[in-house]
């Protein structure tokens, strides 16, 4: 076609090859010097193909945290692993891959993507917003240069054929435009509208954790029915805060666990598992703690209570034992947390009777370790003591005791869960380790005047995660416009629709059609097809002469361009 | 005869028997499929064309004193040809034919798995309609289950399997019932649902009962259900971009003088397929479709595991590869939005992102522990 060899193709029609509203992307460094590679350098970081390099790193390097134990997750596992594999552990250690997902490498790639996104798809925000402001864009000079055409004769008058198309497309919802001969015409805008959203979402996302990250701050701690807890640094059992969330700033709150209510499969391939966990408290917000409000904790459902929010994660025994010395005083009564081994609660624990006061004239302490089985198994001589479900049906308590110094007077902190024998010798009775098997209401003489035990009951404890965690919000948000936004961007379609209705030498008018997808799958040809067919009840087409038709130039060849 | 711990036997028993039944109904459905291609081969293989446009016209020209609205739209072709599009309608009235005559051969699409054959395409349909037998027995078999202990049926992988399968095949009936040209997807979507319920009632069986705690939520109803889906429709575009990339060599050794399909394989079943680029097409629609709800996915897993464990995202092992498989279908995403990276290419990146989905679905269900490890299997 000689009218194109002198001409530079028009945008649209080289967008039309690459059916994309992506930016057009350069290869070599132009320009010179220092000015001119950080150009290039940039422009290479805010490419596509990058961002598609990034996202595949980024992929790749998610793999090895979910292959690798993560300190994040279970550093006790990490340690174990390391134990195992000691050749490669200091290698692993090195390259941070007990730490993935905040490694440096990792943490690399997902900057790297999102300057690359925010490179990308800020000019393409402003670009936008001026496509939005002009009108769409004119005719290309050569319609049949279009990826879908159509043209027909008619003998209406071309003025009239471009005004009723215009006032077509307008109908069908186009932004058209009637100039210089012909009408410009496009729609689904939302499609990029969708892009840019979905893009900028990712942001709001990023924000979201990173907010999280630098402002949150969790803590554990376990409570025994019937008693309270205040949110303080010195009652919570543990504590990991962040760089803007620290001890000082915990939410004021408490709350008091009236009781714990859980229920068990009794029957078929699941005996045991658990069915129901309820814990049942009473909370305060602030300083006053007289003013208690009810409240459930579940398992799925945690309660937010002053800014904080309190999950249920655990829950086991804990047995209620009363300790009386030789002189028949009380020196110890009340329950004591036992920690569970199994899926059937078999509990281990350790009591600790550190007011028992003096024996022989010295200063003694007691101390016990032992089993608490919720239901349990009739014979412990091939099983050793075993609970077999993990409700109360049937539970026993076994003790061994100690005496001497428990070494809680040196000021060290102690783990309440473990008993340190060094300065304790441990009861015999006739001429073996001392040893009792107690249901609930059963007592128990020490040998040598130690005085006597008592298993009074057994009581339920649960255990809670306090977690303070801003920015759940922005990203929710986020998230939500991602969605939407992706709806948008992959099901609108975009596309231009073009006609221009010219006289003709022989007095007839030529009406031409052309359309342009400016995204995949797009059903341009059949909408153009049916603008064309309804607009030839305002420009009838006349029968052809075979000879002259329209038809008989074909669209050129896209790929054959000059 | 409900029992003490909340599950109603005779609902479970009869749940197990539904499925049972729906598998061999399948497994006759699938057999059926493959007489349909065995015959499909002995039948020529017409080539649909521009010929068809008459048909258009004679039905434009029955009514009489009207006037004929006709207009041929010129598409131009992925491959550099061009093809035609034609419209017929009546002046002033609804009529309309629209016929795709086609310029060249590349974009033609096959007849579909019968060819020619009648014996095949009565194969085809005795197929379609045992399909539709067992989908009844599948859906009551699901419905049974969740009956049994009254709450949603996908609490362990017994269950999301025979759901997973149970979406596959409604989706691509549902395909069928919008009149699309996919009954050639009929022997690889049988296939898989046979697959899947095979591994589903031996491997991954466990009995009807009421869920651990940390499933009781209306999360697993949204979450879970989203995620069923997206495994259904991810399988279909998977079927879709693996035939593409079959068909797709097989034009390829067509043009390069070859007279067989990749793997040495008969050029008879190729040429019954749809065209390469109604394929890539289809593949693509899915993909794009399912994508988004694939996010909502995600996002309702992260929004229950706040609720759950406090905290949104932990990289737990099925986080992570979830996170692999959304970060890959979206690399197909952008490989599809830039030159360079259509057709191949992008569909290796398809079959990798289905190959993750699949991986995070047994591969770290039965391989690797981590939070989400109650699924019930082993
Ligand atoms: C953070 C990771 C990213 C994700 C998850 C992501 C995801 C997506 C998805 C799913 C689409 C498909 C929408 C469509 O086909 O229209 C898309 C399109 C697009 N993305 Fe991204 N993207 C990311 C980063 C980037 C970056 C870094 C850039 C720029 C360098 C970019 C530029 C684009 C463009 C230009 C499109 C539209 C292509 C078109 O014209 O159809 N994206 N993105």
């Amino acid at each position: 076609m000689s009218d194109t060899t002198t001409r530079q193709p028009d945008d649209d029609e080289l967008t039309a090859e690459r059916l994309t509203s992506a930016p057009l992307e350069q290869d070599n460094p132009s320009g010179i010097g220092v000015i001119g590679w950080l150009r290039w350098t940039w422009r290479q970081l805010t490419s596509m193909r990058v961002a598609l390099i990034l996202l595949f790193m980024l992929s790749l390097a998610a793999i090895p945290g979910s292959l690798i134990p993560q300190n994040s997750q279970n550093a006790f596992k990490v340690a174990n692993w390391k134990l195992a594999h000691t050749t490669v552990a200091p290698i692993y250690q090195k390259l941070q891959l007990f730490d993935v997902y905040s490694s440096v490498w990792f943490s690399a790639i997902y900057l790297l993507l999102f300057i690359s996104l925010a490179g990308c798809i800020i000019p393409r925000t402003w670009q936008f917003v001026g496509v939005l402001r002009a009108q769409p864009p004119a005719a290309p000079a050569n319609l049949t240069r279009m990826p879908v055409y159509a043209a027909w004769h008619t003998e209406a008058g071309a003025k009239a054929v471009n005004a009723a198309a215009y006032q077509r497309l307008k109908r069908r919802g186009f932004r058209a435009n009637l100039a210089g001969g012909s009408v410009a015409s496009e729609k689904g805008y939302l499609r990029e509208v969708g892009n840019l959203l979905f893009h900028l979402s990712l942001f709001a996302l990023l924000a979201g954790f990173g907010w999280a990250s630098l402002a949150s701050g969790q803590g554990g701690k376990l409570v025994i029915e019937g008693q309270g807890y205040s949110n303080t640094m010195t009652q919570l059992d543990d504590f990991t805060g962040s760089a803007l969330y620290g001890p000082e700033d915990l939410d004021p709150f408490g709350f008091k666990l009236d009781n714990f209510t859980s229920s068990y499969q009794t029957t078929g391939d699941h005996v045991g598992e658990a069915r129901e966990f309820t814990a049942h408290i009473r909370y305060w917000t602030g300083e006053d703690s007289t003013k208690l409000t009810k409240g459930d904790i579940q398992v799925n459902q945690p309660l937010e209570i002053g800014g904080s929010k309190v999950f249920l994660i655990g829950h086991g025994y804990a047995p209620v034992v009363t300790v009386r010395n030789a002189k028949g005083e009380q020196v110890y009564s009340g329950p004591t947390a036992f920690l569970p081994q199994d899926s059937n609660l078999t509990s281990t624990g350790v009591i600790k009777v550190s007011d028992y006061g003096e024996k022989d004239g010295k200063k003694t302490q007691l101390g016990f370790t032992g089993f608490f089985l919720p239901t349990a198994a009739p014979d412990f001589t091939k099983t050793g003591p075993v609970s077999l479900f993990p409700g109360a049906a049937d539970p026993k308590l076994v003790l061994n005791a100690f005496a001497g110094d428990l070494g809680t007077d040196s000021g060290l902190p102690q783990n309440v869960y473990q008993l340190d024998t060094k300065h304790m010798t441990q009861l015999q009775q006739d001429g073996q380790i001392a040893k009792v098997l107690l249901k609930p209401g059963q007592g128990w003489t020490l040998p040598n005047g130690y005085g006597t035990v008592t298993f009074d009951g057994v009581q339920q404890w649960a255990s809670f995660n306090v977690s303070h965690r801003p920015g759940n919000a922005v990203a929710l948000t986020g998230a939500i416009c991602a969605i939407l936004g992706l709806v948008g961007s992959l099901n609108v379609r975009r596309r231009r629709i073009w006609v221009r209705a010219t006289e003709a030498p022989d007095g007839r008018t030529l009406v031409e059609v052309a359309g342009l997808a400016r995204s995949e799958s797009a059903k341009i040809a059949e909408e153009l097809a049916e603008l064309a067919v309804d607009l030839q009840d305002d420009a009838p087409a006349v029968d052809e002469d075979p000879s002259t038709a329209p038809e008989d130039t074909v669209p050129a060849d896209l790929n054959s361009k000059e | 005869m409900p029992n003490v711990s909340g599950v109603d036997l005779q609902l479970a028993d009869l749940s197990n028997k539904l499925i049972y039944a729906a598998m061999a109904v399948y497994l006759l459905a699938m057999f059926s499929h493959i007489f349909e291609w065995t015959f499909g081969s002995k039948g020529a293989v017409a080539v649909r064309s521009a010929e068809q446009a008459t048909l258009a016209e004679t039905v434009a020209a029955s009514g009489p004193a009207k006037a004929v609205k006709k207009v041929t739209v010129t598409v131009a072709s992925a491959g550099g040809g061009t093809t035609t599009l034609t419209r017929t309608a009546l002046a002033d009235a609804g009529a309309t034919v629209v016929t795709s005559g086609r310029g060249d051969n590349d974009d033609v699409d096959g007849p579909g798995a019968a060819g020619t054959s009648e014996k095949g395409d009565l194969a085809g349909r005795i197929a379609i309609s045992l399909t539709v037998l067992a989908a009844l027995l599948h859906i009551g078999g699901v419905v049974a289950r969740g009956l049994s202990v009254s709450r949603w049926p996908w609490g362990n992988m017994y269950e999301f399997s025979c759901a997973f399968a149970l979406t596959t095949v409604l989706a691509y009936l549902g395909l069928l019932v919008a009149k699309k040209n996919v009954r050639w997807l009929g022997l690889p979507v049988t296939v898989a649902v046979v697959l899947t319920l095979g591994l589903a009632v031996s491997v991954l069986y466990t009995e009807s009962e009421q869920l651990v705690p940390a499933l009781h939520s209306y999360w697993l109803a949204i979450h879970v259900s989203a995620a069923i889906i997206c495994g259904g429709a991810f399988y279909a575009g998977f079927a879709a971009t693996a035939l593409y990339l079959g068909k797709d060599s097989y034009d390829r050794r067509m043009a390069a003088g070859l007279t067989t399909g990749p793997f040495g394989t008969s050029a008879s079943i190729w040429q019954r397929l749809p065209a390469a680029a109604t394929l890539d097409k289809l593949s693509y629609r899915i993909n794009a479709l399912v994508f988004p709800l694939w996010t909502f996915t995600i996002i309702a897993g992260a929004i229950w595991a706040e609720a759950a464990w406090g905290k949104y995202w932990e990289w737990d092992p099925k986080e992570t590869w979830s996170f692999i498989t959304w970060v890959i279908y979206a690399c197909y995403l952008h490989a599809r939005a830039t030159a360079g990276w259509k057709g191949r290419k992008a569909a290796y990146l398809a079959l990798l992102a289905f190959a993750c989905f699949l991986f995070n679905y047994y591969g770290v269900n039965i391989f690797v522990t981590g939070k989400h490890s109650y699924a019930g299997v082993g």
